[in-house]
């Protein structure tokens, strides 16, 4: 699989190209400046990219805006949004195209290497794959939803962290059969007509993220 | 407050009528304090009495300047004190106090205003008075004329008034100079404010002093603030991230030192590490949150606290017309009073819903924090709230509250700010 990287910082730059070359990615091109990230990405087209949130010249959010500026001009480009911190503010706006192929972690996540690696197979899938931190952060709030029950808003949690129904019923400890019920009974509950499953699955996130 | 505007200048011409009332009031109280102030002063020599006599008679005078200030708050004239903050050692009687009183430039200034305030308040609140007194005398006088059938002069340009006729021409002029006299009547209270302000406003000489007073104290409040939080900043590195990482290396050594002898052990230490280096993490970063947040470092003001709004557990909006970036400190001090506003909402009000509103007039930053709930928060209680006060005060920044018991709570924060180099916003369309 083709992955494209963007990191300003050398020492992390290295370690992302080693554990994902160690895991059988071939690293198409390395990016350390922010105004490199679009014409790279739109030129390598890879299968997944994985960028920083901040880089150079500005050291703001840059890599977050060549995401979504990326997957604007090519539709569904898969990518990883790695940071320092996360902010459920630019979880929603990294899904605002409604599409999957999304994934924002900790930078923290990449040590646990099978998950991470994971986490990278999943978006390059189409798959959305949310940090555990941003999914907590709005699950505490827990007003919105409301129509929800507690094993939903659960179920829905595990779903935003980019968990298939097998690995879902796994943690949870039920049948992969309870799990399908629970995500149909989300589904009608949040209004999402019936439709391609991974599609419904990304807007179940977004209002999850939006409420 | 819709609807109000078609009787509003009945109802302002209504109470610059019973300001005027008060005005005429408080200023005959002028005269005999001008001369218990004189008395006072010619009887310092003999026996030492007005030594306890001037200070007292000049708090009473300072009290009637300042009612005087406040009335002419009313008006839209702000008048501030000038008087000099009173030293350490005075005690309540004695010559310190005496020195401290008649020393102050302002206690002159006031004597002086004593006679002329006097001599303004009488002129002006008359004149606020007369002319919609003289518009009711001439509704009323035709009945009245009509009732007594007794000798009359004449009202307003019927004069004298001949007939009946005549007479009732009086009503519609009646009429015409009550509703001059309400327009008229909140001008003459702006007048009687303006005049006292040319007695009553610290000279620049005395602005300056005040102004040096409050630096002073919004400084050492501002380094005592500062030196604490460097205080808490080196503490939690001292005591968290860094002893973890220091532990963090022993465990990798000793791994090392196994990884042949013993894998499994070794193993099992490496994946301790690996744990404890995501927990100084979290401490890096939620230190680094209590700092300075990641997100107002990348957004500005307006992201930051849409982020936070994204994160409250109670329902907030946010209504903000910023654009670009304003100079980092305001920012942050802006950003931490609005947080900490939140926070006391989510904590104390029993809201249903909270808004956050931000706008610029020009080179002044408005903050309001508002909610639904149960109100009684105050300032003069909540260390939340003095703490914000304090750190707005150092950027020259205003805090009000009003909270009555019952609610809805609204905490007005105001910060002088100037912009700096205007960044262009997020603009990829999201909302």
């Amino acid at each position: 699989m083709r992955v494209v990287i963007a990191e300003d910082h050398a020492l992390l730059r290295d370690g992302l190209t080693r554990i994902l070359e160690a895991f059988g990615f071939e690293v198409v091109a390395v990016v350390d400046r922010g105004p490199d990230v679009l014409p790279t990405l739109t030129e390598c087209k890879p299968d997944v990219a994985v960028l920083d949130v901040r880089l150079p010249p500005t050291f703001t959010d840059e890599g977050l805006q060549a995401a979504i500026a990326v997957r604007r001009e090519v539709p569904g480009l898969p990518i990883l949004v790695l940071s320092q911190h996360v902010e459920p503010l630019y979880a929603r706006e990294l899904l605002s195209d409604r599409r999957g192929g999304v994934g924002y972690l900790l930078k923290d996540r990449v040590s646990d290497v099978a998950q991470f690696i994971d986490g990278v197979r999943q978006v390059a899938a189409g798959g959305t794959v949310m940090d555990p931190e941003v999914v907590a952060r709005l699950l505490d709030r827990s007003r919105p939803l409301d129509v929800l029950t507690a094993r939903e808003r659960e179920v829905l949690g595990e779903m935003a962290e980019g968990r298939s129904n097998a690995a879902i019923a796994a943690r949870l400890f039920v049948t992969e059969k309870a799990v399908s019920k629970h995500i149909n009974n989300i589904f009608t509950k949040l209004g999402l007509p019936p439709s391609e499953d991974d599609n419904r699955r990304v807007l179940a996130v977004l209002a999850y993220l939006d409420s | 407050m819709g609807g109000v505007e078609t009787r509003g200048w009945i109802r302002d011409g209504l109470r610059a009528m019973a300001a005027g009332l008060l005005s005429i009031v408080l200023a005959v109280l002028n005269f005999p304090l001008f001369v218990l102030f004189l008395v006072s002063l010619v009887l310092t020599p003999v026996l030492g009495i007005g030594l306890v006599a001037l200070p007292a008679v000049t708090a009473l005078i300072r009290f009637k300047a300042n009612l005087a200030r406040r009335i002419a708050g009313w008006h839209g004239v702000t008048i501030s004190r000038p008087y000099r903050p009173k030293p350490a050692d005075v005690g309540p009687v004695g010559w310190k106090r005496y020195h401290w009183v008649i020393t102050d430039p302002a206690t002159w200034r006031d004597f002086a205003w004593l006679l002329p305030g006097a001599i303004g308040g009488l002129v002006l609140g008359t004149l606020t008075l007369a002319l919609p007194a003289y518009g009711v005398e001439g509704i009323v006088l035709l009945p009245l004329w009509m009732y007594l059938a007794g000798e009359w002069s004449g009202y307003g340009v019927n004069w004298p008034v001949d007939s009946v006729g005549e007479g009732f021409l009086s009503m519609p002029q009646g009429l015409a100079f009550l509703a001059l006299g309400l327009v008229v009547a909140p001008h003459l209270r702006r007048i009687e404010g303006l005049w006292s302000k040319l007695f009553l406003a610290p000279t620049r000489a005395a602005e300056l002093r005040l102004r040096v007073t409050q630096l002073t104290t919004t400084r050492a409040d501002t380094v005592d603030a500062q030196a604490a939080e460097l205080r808490r900043i080196e503490r939690d590195l001292h005591d968290g991230a860094q002893a973890r990482l220091v532990s963090l290396g022993m465990t990798i050594g000793l791994a090392e030192e196994l990884v042949e002898r013993d894998p499994e052990t070794a193993r099992k230490l490496l994946s301790e590490a690996r744990e404890n280096s995501s927990t100084a993490l979290v401490e890096l970063r939620h230190l680094v949150r209590g700092i300075h947040p990641p997100v107002l470092a990348e957004r500005g003001l307006d992201g930051a606290v849409r982020a936070l709004a994204l994160t409250s557990r109670i329902p907030t909006t946010v209504d903000s017309d910023l654009q670009g970036r304003l100079e980092t400190p305001v920012e942050s001090a802006a950003y931490f009073a609005v947080a900490e506003a939140l926070a006391n909402v989510q904590r104390h009000s029993a809201a249903t819903f909270a808004y956050v509103s931000m706008h610029r007039h020009g080179d002044l930053l408005r903050l309001e924090v508002g909610d639904d709930g149960r109100g009684g928060a105050d300032m003069a209680k909540g260390t939340g709230l003095a703490g914000m006060e304090r750190r707005l005060a150092a950027f020259d920044g205003t805090m009000s509250v009003s909270s009555p018991p019952g609610g809805p709570t609204i905490v007005t924060m105001e910060l002088p700010c100037a912009s700096s180099s205007p960044r262009t916003m997020l603009s990829s369309g999201t909302d």
